[in-house]
């Protein structure tokens, strides 16, 4: 079987505009939620996120673009950009005919429905922009990856609630590792931090008011944030061949369903995809030294997931932190945030920390790496997303 | 109908049960009133009584909305009615 390298990794989120400046905030334990800036605010109970803050999309965006490139698309465009521009690839030719991109998104282009519902419904406008259909799809995001590059192979977007990008970045690493392809950019992005968007979510009740502090005693919730990453997966070899410089090892992949609640979850199932993604990358628990954990904050969350991990892993318990008390809860996107947690354990030896924690809870006796990172040599982690509707997706990687 | 009556009435329906049949004493938990019809309730004693219900599932201790009984939630709405008259 062909093993699939990283060699390229791009985002924009709440913590920065890339990933050097994201890697530096989680090192650094840097917390970007903070209050809201949205209209109709007043009419929030919720006003807390993790915002993408000055996004000039008008300076990075030409007007035609803009036309067709809702803020999750700008998100991911640019995350792609510096990940294909790391990589050091260009598609034309051939290898444009071997590559592809698979996307994550719960939401698609939420901020366009909004603003095109809004326009007929409350300002009584008889029509919307003629491009609002290609710009709210789910899967515009991948299709305008593959024209900024040239992708002509496999090309879609999945959908699985809080695990799109980990499905995303599984099923490329599926196609590169089976010679479906020889590159794939692969990922996830969401932009549902608008007032349509955190209504929603207020309803379920499961957003926190004050601060994401997965794992403590005290936590109180979600937050939600926003953003894209896109990693580039290359078969192995080829990447050795022409001397990229690889950054990790995608080595197993691992999914379940719940069957079971439409949102409560179940540590069985988690347990079980976590399970088979060691299985898959032929990793031992004792092997894995960190979890970047779903680690959303609620209770019911937290609860079941340090039960899964217990479950999975025995008595070998690996450090295991949230990098959502950071970057908040990018929801579709966020598994692919969450894996430049995972290279930085891997290539740098630190683990980023669960920041806002404040007592330990007794349901959720791991190291969670409270407040501080730490150092520590990984040589593989896994990375958990565990989505409404039990749907679970695990990635295992290992260092290069 | 009264407020009782009305919040009682919200819970029966989510409960599937007659109206008559909920006691003050009964425990949202054995009317199986959890996870999704709780939040389901809450919203339709929102809309019902035009207030703001402060429960958060993930810590339903911290809101002074008691959600554990009949008579407990039918307590806090008087409050957040009162409240809001006030």
């Amino acid at each position: 079987m062909r093993r699939v390298a990283v060699t390229g990794a791009g985002t924009v989120n709440a913590l920065g505009g890339d990933v050097p400046s994201t890697l530096r905030a989680l090192r650094e334990g840097r917390c970007a939620i903070g209050p809201l800036e949205l209209r109709d605010l007043d009419r929030l109970q919720v006003r807390i996120g993790a915002q993408v803050r000055g996004w000039d999309e008008a300076a990075r965006f030409s007007k035609a673009e803009l036309a067709l490139y809702d803020r999750a698309t700008q998100f991911a465009l640019v995350a792609g950009r510096e990940a294909v521009a790391q990589a050091g690839l260009a598609f034309e030719g051939g290898l444009g005919l071997r590559a592809g991109v698979v996307m994550g998104t719960a939401a698609g282009g939420h901020g366009t429905w909004e603003d095109s519902y809004r326009a007929v419904f409350e300002e009584g406008r008889s029509r919307v922009h003629p491009l609002v259909v290609p710009r709210l799809m789910a899967s515009a995001a991948a299709s305008h990856l593959s024209m900024a590059h040239g992708l002509r192979g496999p090309a879609f977007t999945v959908s699985s609630a809080c695990a799109s990008s980990n499905h995303a970045v599984g099923l490329a690493f599926g196609m590169v590792r089976s010679g479906a392809a020889d590159v794939m950019l692969a990922g996830g992005a969401e932009a549902m931090l608008s007032f349509g968007g955190v209504k929603a979510w207020e309803g379920l009740r499961v957003l926190a008011q004050d601060a994401c502090r997965p794992f403590s005693a005290t936590r109180s919730g979600m937050v939600m944030g926003e953003g894209a990453a896109v990693l580039v997966l290359e078969e192995w070899e080829r990447a050795q061949a022409r001397g990229a410089e690889i950054l990790a090892e995608v080595a197993g992949f691992g999914m379940t369903a719940d069957a079971g609640d439409i949102v409560r979850p179940s540590a069985e199932g988690a347990a079980r995809a976590m399970r088979g993604a060691l299985e898959d990358a032929g990793l031992a628990p004792g092997d894995v030294r960190y979890v970047n954990a779903h680690g959303t904050g609620t209770a019911a969350n937290d609860r079941a997931e340090c039960a899964a991990i217990a479950g999975a892993f025995g008595a070998d318990l690996p450090l295991v932190s949230s990098t959502k008390s950071m970057h908040g809860h990018v929801i579709g996107a966020t598994g692919a945030v969450e894996l430049l947690a995972c290279l930085m354990a891997l290539r740098e030896g630190v683990v980023a920390p669960t920041v806002g924690w404040e007592a330990p809870d007794p349901d959720c006796p791991l190291d969670v790496v409270p407040n501080e990172a730490r150092e520590a040599r990984v040589r593989a982690c896994l990375s958990n997303a565990f989505a409404f509707g039990g749907l679970n997706a695990v990635l295992a990687l290992r260092a290069a | 109908m009264d407020l009782r009556e009305r919040v009682v009435a919200i819970l029966a329906e989510q409960a599937l049960l007659d109206p008559a049949d909920l006691r003050d004493d009964m425990t949202l938990g054995e009317l199986g009133i959890a996870s999704l019809a709780l939040v389901e309730s809450l919203f339709a004693i929102e809309e019902a009584f035009d207030v703001s219900v402060p429960f958060n599932a993930s810590a339903p201790e911290a809101g002074d909305f008691d959600a554990s009984t009949v008579g407990s939630v039918v307590a806090a709405v008087e409050r957040l009615v009162a409240a809001r008259a006030a």
